[in-house]
């Protein structure tokens, strides 16, 4: 039911949008068209300004997980996440989570074809996709996007944040699927 | 800190590709990685322009400002540094709210708006400002209704019940969110108090 609900939300919502907005600036008065051509105009300058940071993130992340670092960085953490009851296969998608969004969906779909979608691992993987944004993605492109290269102690947030993220849906999985 | 992290994310890759004696897949990750990077922002050039263009018609209406007025005493709150009025405040919310609704690819054209704002009232500019940071924490760290893309996934592969995932979604999100934002918090109150 709240489901459902949810499900036509998204389905009806950027249609919604596309209809309400244009109408209510047509009752301000506003010049419609021009006024979106002038911010799509910005959004084509946003766009390809961000393409060198993103590149720079990608190319490194992509290295660090092709060549196996990755997984030399998920069996070094493995003793810490065998003491809270992760299982071992799902080390290397909880590394993945705050590097790569495109990474953690794929892993986390192999995880669901091995183990299927109601087995524990199958349903921690799940949450873990749906917990969160890919951290990293998400600083890259908006600290890009206005040109900033300080980031201060925003990496941080964002990894505890993530942290905090996969120990709650490891616990949550515990308790509600059991 | 970046600086670091980003060097050794690559050389850390490249060191253990050429201890397991594969050194080819560098070069490979590496370009196709530069490739897919262009075709990331190339797909978001379109999506950009189309609503950065519908903000703005939203933006000359008035209903920016209206929705920015009536989580004002919320807003005010989270970012002390933006005045009250400022346009910055409207594009987080419209942000916070695409994000929340799962319309990923209209959140972050306006979450470039917002952080264009924000850059405005920095008086740094190379680097994050706390608006930013915090704004940040927010964003990476939101919320999603009805994780649709994983539900998808689950749904293919015949799960009994593939919406089960959603409650411990949310909850799951709301804990990293408070995380988040607390540590946000005290991390700005520390910088305020050195100044001081």
């Amino acid at each position: 039911m709240l489901v459902n609900a949810l499900n036509s939300i998204s389905q009806w919502a950027i249609p919604l949008l596309l209809l309400i907005i244009p109408i209510y600036g047509f009752i301000k008065k506003v010049p419609v068209y021009e006024k979106f051509v002038e911010g799509a105009e910005e959004g084509f300058h946003t766009a390809v300004r961000i393409i060198p940071f993103l590149v720079g993130m990608m190319v490194a992340i992509s290295v660090f997980r092709a060549s196996g670092a990755m997984q030399v960085l998920a069996d070094l953490i493995k003793p810490v996440t065998d003491l809270i009851g992760a299982p071992a296969e799902i080390v290397p998608l909880a590394v993945m989570r705050p590097l790569s969004g495109s990474g953690v969906l794929g892993m986390a779909t192999e995880l669901m074809r091995v183990y299927g979608p109601d087995s524990f691992i199958g349903r921690l993987a799940s949450v873990m996709q749906g917990t969160t944004d890919t951290t990293f993605f998400v600083l890259t492109v908006y600290f890009g996007s206005v040109g900033i290269t300080r980031y201060r102690y925003s990496v941080l947030i964002g990894l505890s944040a993530d942290i905090t993220g996969f120990l709650a849906a490891l616990f949550l999985c515990h308790h509600v699927f059991g | 800190m970046l600086n670091l992290i980003w060097l050794v994310l690559l050389t850390s890759g490249i060191i253990v590709a050429a201890w397991h004696g594969n050194i080819e897949v560098v070069t490979e990750a590496a370009l196709k990685a530069a490739h897919d990077a262009v075709e990331v922002c190339m797909n978001l050039v379109g999506i950009m322009a189309l609503w950065l263009g519908i903000m703005k018609i939203a933006e000359s209406g008035g209903l920016i400002k209206a929705l920015a007025r009536l989580l004002r005493p919320l807003m005010i709150r989270l970012f002390p540094s933006v005045p009250p009025h400022h346009p910055a405040m409207g594009a987080i919310i419209l942000n916070l709210s695409a994000n929340v609704l799962g319309l990923g690819n209209a959140a972050t054209p306006f979450g470039m708006k917002a952080m264009q704002g924000l850059q405005e009232l920095n008086p740094h500019p190379g680097v994050a400002s706390d608006a930013m940071c915090t704004f940040l924490a927010l964003n990476t760290s939101c919320i999603t209704l009805l994780p649709a893309t994983i539900i998808g996934v689950r749904a293919s592969f015949n799960s009994v019940n593939p919406t089960e995932i959603v409650g411990p979604c949310i909850l799951a999100t709301a804990a990293s969110m408070t995380v988040g934002v607390t540590l946000d918090y005290l991390f700005r109150r520390r910088n305020r108090q050195r100044r001081e």
